[in-house]
């Protein structure tokens, strides 16, 4: 059950909108992650979720509204620039680097933390060594943890579709992130496979301290792990709340049942 | 059948109608005026016969290119991953670098002057087919205008002796190095452009280079180019019959021997070869290194990369400046070998030739790269007589290959990172 803590504000989005020449994708919407939090992005197919998610990441330069994270404006900032501030997200479709083999996926990601200087990589120093060293455990570290150590020298692209989906996950654990986007990650799994994600959502908050926001589908797993819920219709808010009151919430039954 | 019939009529027609102007009419000078005269009657029955070629392909052209298909392709020598592994695959090719690179050392010795003179040239497009593919078939960036770094190292060298009297030793790192420069500088604005844009932007920047050395006459002496650039000295012992340099000494002289020049000519060979070898092995380095994932990275996926906090330009420009360097130092050997050079070798036909090596090499292989580039120089060079026709073969060759192969002589097999110790 949600503690009602009073944890910090994590990230916090005002007003956000977002136009693609006359369509208002976005209109509005506002959202809060607290620090260990995880908050769930719902609505109807093309409500303007991933959308939020693009303004939030900075792939789209969002058209009005404020998204501030840890305290700082973050509105206009280049993409990489917001995932090195601790946001990094997955996408709707697997984006693995699919030639490259699943431990290059993770040496990849750290690529800012390894040393990049080309002389000490050409002679192999010391210091290079070592930091490829500690980014190759930190990577087996994860592998295990999602469970794919076995295929580490395996090409990402061979492997089956829910050992994707947490690999991309892994990938960007790596990162070693304060805030962890997930867009979809249940679609496709089985539901063996959706409650061990579940599970792994649940530890990435409990065990790292990682804030969690999801777009999710799969209402069971949305039901059962988030802290709370912001459900979106057509670009607009339509409502906040835990679970619960969600649940409850007669607008949100009609939208979703008006879909169908 | 049928509907094939009058496509392969119209083009046979077409060829007919191409031909005859092109080939089957003459001009001759006619006193102080030109004359229009046919062709002998031999050149009218080929043209004939070829405009009867292009019908009878066009008629069969499925079945023909279905055969084409069919033809057993080049298979790398050693075996699927699954059974060979790759600490196997590293000893295989360490022997087979190893067996190469004798080879290579020895061939000179007894080869003819004229080859070793042309396997220095082959060396050089090899050099810079290697430093173009970490733009193009590492990095995933069409540059087209690569020719311009490869005239900056060679004119930096010319230049820098001019002027400053500097040795070619010196030279070779600074132009390296100025190449580098311009690629960085160029690389800065350009790299936010994708694909094609990209691909005219250096283009234009390969002919500006190339403008700008032709009219700035009093620097660089213009369409006339600069001559007398010395040839590199081995410990300062220069390879002439006489030293030119103060405090060196004739290589024949110090070790007491007739003069030969063909000495010149093994050491040029030589050298070349062994700036070949620094290249391949800062290249294997590179590719292995966390920038060489990361080209890799951004070219099988640049979304995914932002999204991981990997500055693209960044990446990019790092691609874009190091494989100018290489075309850098491939520059300033070239004008040490060949003592005299003008805008007239840096043409964008210089580009198009390295950038065929890299795509006929099949993007990324370094072994593939290296065939590419001796066929490129080896074949024309065999094929004098047809110089002529060297264009329409090499475009023939190109096509033949988009059909036949299109992933190049050798794709790249990548070597992955493989974990041992988990
Ligand atoms: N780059 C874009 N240009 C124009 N329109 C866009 C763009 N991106 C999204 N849209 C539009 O914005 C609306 C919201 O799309 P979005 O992908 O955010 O929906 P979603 O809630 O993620 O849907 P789903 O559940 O199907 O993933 C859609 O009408 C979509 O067509
Ligand atoms: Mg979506």
């Amino acid at each position: 059950m949600p503690k009602s803590l009073p944890t910090e504000s994590l990230l916090k989005v005002r007003d956000l909108s977002m136009r693609f020449g006359g369509l208002l994708a976005v209109d509005g919407v506002a959202l809060d992650v607290n620090e260990r939090e995880i908050v769930s992005v719902i609505g109807p197919n093309g409500a303007g979720k991933t959308t939020v998610f693009n303004c939030i990441s900075g792939f789209y330069t969002p058209t009005g509204g404020d998204i501030i994270y840890k305290g700082q404006s973050i509105h206009g900032l280049a993409d990489f620039k917001i995932s090195r501030l601790g946001m990094v997200r997955t996408f709707q479709h697997v984006r693995l680097f699919s030639q490259m083999t699943v431990i290059e996926n993770l040496l990849v990601a750290q690529h800012r933390h390894v040393n990049t200087n080309l002389l000490a990589g050409l002679f192999k120093t010391p210091s290079y060594r070592q930091k490829e060293q500690e980014s190759i455990d930190r990577a087996i570290y994860w592998l295990k943890k999602v469970n794919l150590l076995e295929f580490a020298n395996r090409e990402a692209g061979n492997l089956a579709y829910g050992q994707q989906r947490r690999l991309e996950i892994a990938r960007c654990m790596v990162t070693e992130p304060g805030l962890l986007m997930l867009d979809e990650p249940a679609a496709g799994l089985n539901p063996k496979e959706t409650n061990e994600l579940d599970a792994l959502i649940v530890s990435l908050k409990e065990d790292y301290n990682v804030s969690i926001l999801l777009i999710e589908h799969d209402m069971g797993l949305v039901m059962g792990i988030s802290d709370r819920i912001v459900v979106i219709n057509q670009g607009r808010p339509l409502a906040t709340g835990t679970p619960n009151e969600i649940r409850d919430n007669p607008d949100v039954i009609k939208a979703y049942l008006g879909e169908v | 059948m049928k509907d094939k019939f009058i496509p392969a009529l119209i083009a046979g027609v077409a060829t007919l109608i191409l031909a005859f102007p092109l080939l089957g009419l003459n001009l001759v000078s006619d006193g102080l005026g030109l004359g229009i005269e046919g062709a002998d009657t031999q050149t009218m029955i080929y043209i004939v016969l070829a405009s009867l070629a292009v019908f009878i392909f066009q008629l069969f052209k499925e079945n023909a290119l279905n055969i084409a298909k069919n033809i057993p392709l080049p298979r790398r020598a050693y075996k699927p991953d699954a059974v060979v592994s790759q600490a196997q695959r590293d000893k295989n090719e360490k022997l087979f670098t190893f067996i190469i690179v004798a080879i290579a050392l020895v061939w000179p010795f007894f080869a003819s002057r004229g080859n070793v003179d042309l396997a220095t040239l082959v060396l050089i497009y090899v050099m810079l087919g290697l430093g173009l593919n970490i733009v193009v078939g590492l990095a995933g960036l069409l540059d087209l205008g690569y020719v311009a770094f490869y005239a900056v190292g060679a004119y930096s060298y010319a230049l820098l002796h001019q002027y400053f009297g500097l040795s070619f030793w010196v030279c070779l790192p600074l132009a390296g190095l100025m190449a580098a420069s311009f690629g960085f500088v160029l690389g800065f604005p350009v790299l936010r452009l994708r694909g094609d844009y990209l691909a005219i932007v250096t283009l234009g920047f390969g002919e500006i280079i190339r403008i700008l050395l032709n009219n700035w006459t009093h620097l660089t002496g213009g369409p006339n180019g600069i001559g007398s650039i010395p040839k590199p000295a081995l410990f300062g012992l220069e390879f002439g019959r006489k030293a030119k340099e103060e405090g060196n000494i004739a290589f024949h002289e110090y070790f007491n021997i007739a003069y030969n020049s063909s000495y010149k000519v093994i050491f040029l060979y030589l050298l070349a070869l062994l700036l070949v070898l620094f290249t391949i092995f800062v290249i294997r380095r590179l590719m292995r290194m966390p920038v060489g994932r990361a080209w890799e990275a951004l070219r099988e996926d640049e979304i995914a990369c932002r999204s991981l906090g990997l500055n693209r330009t960044i990446i990019k420009l790092s691609a874009f400046t190091i494989g100018a360097s290489f075309a850098g130092f491939a520059g300033a050997f070239f004008s040490a070998k060949q003592g005299f050079i003008s805008p007239e070798s840096f043409t964008f036909i210089e580009s198009a030739i390295i950038l065929a090596i890299v795509v006929l090499g099949g993007m990324g292989s370094q072994l593939g790269i290296i065939l590419a580039a001796i066929a490129m120089t080896v074949l024309p060079e065999l094929a004098r007589e047809f110089q002529e026709y060297r264009m329409l073969m090499f475009g023939l060759m190109m096509v033949l290959m988009m059909i036949w192969r299109p992933q190049g002589l050798l794709p790249m097999k990548r070597r992955h990172m493989e974990l041992t110790n988990a």
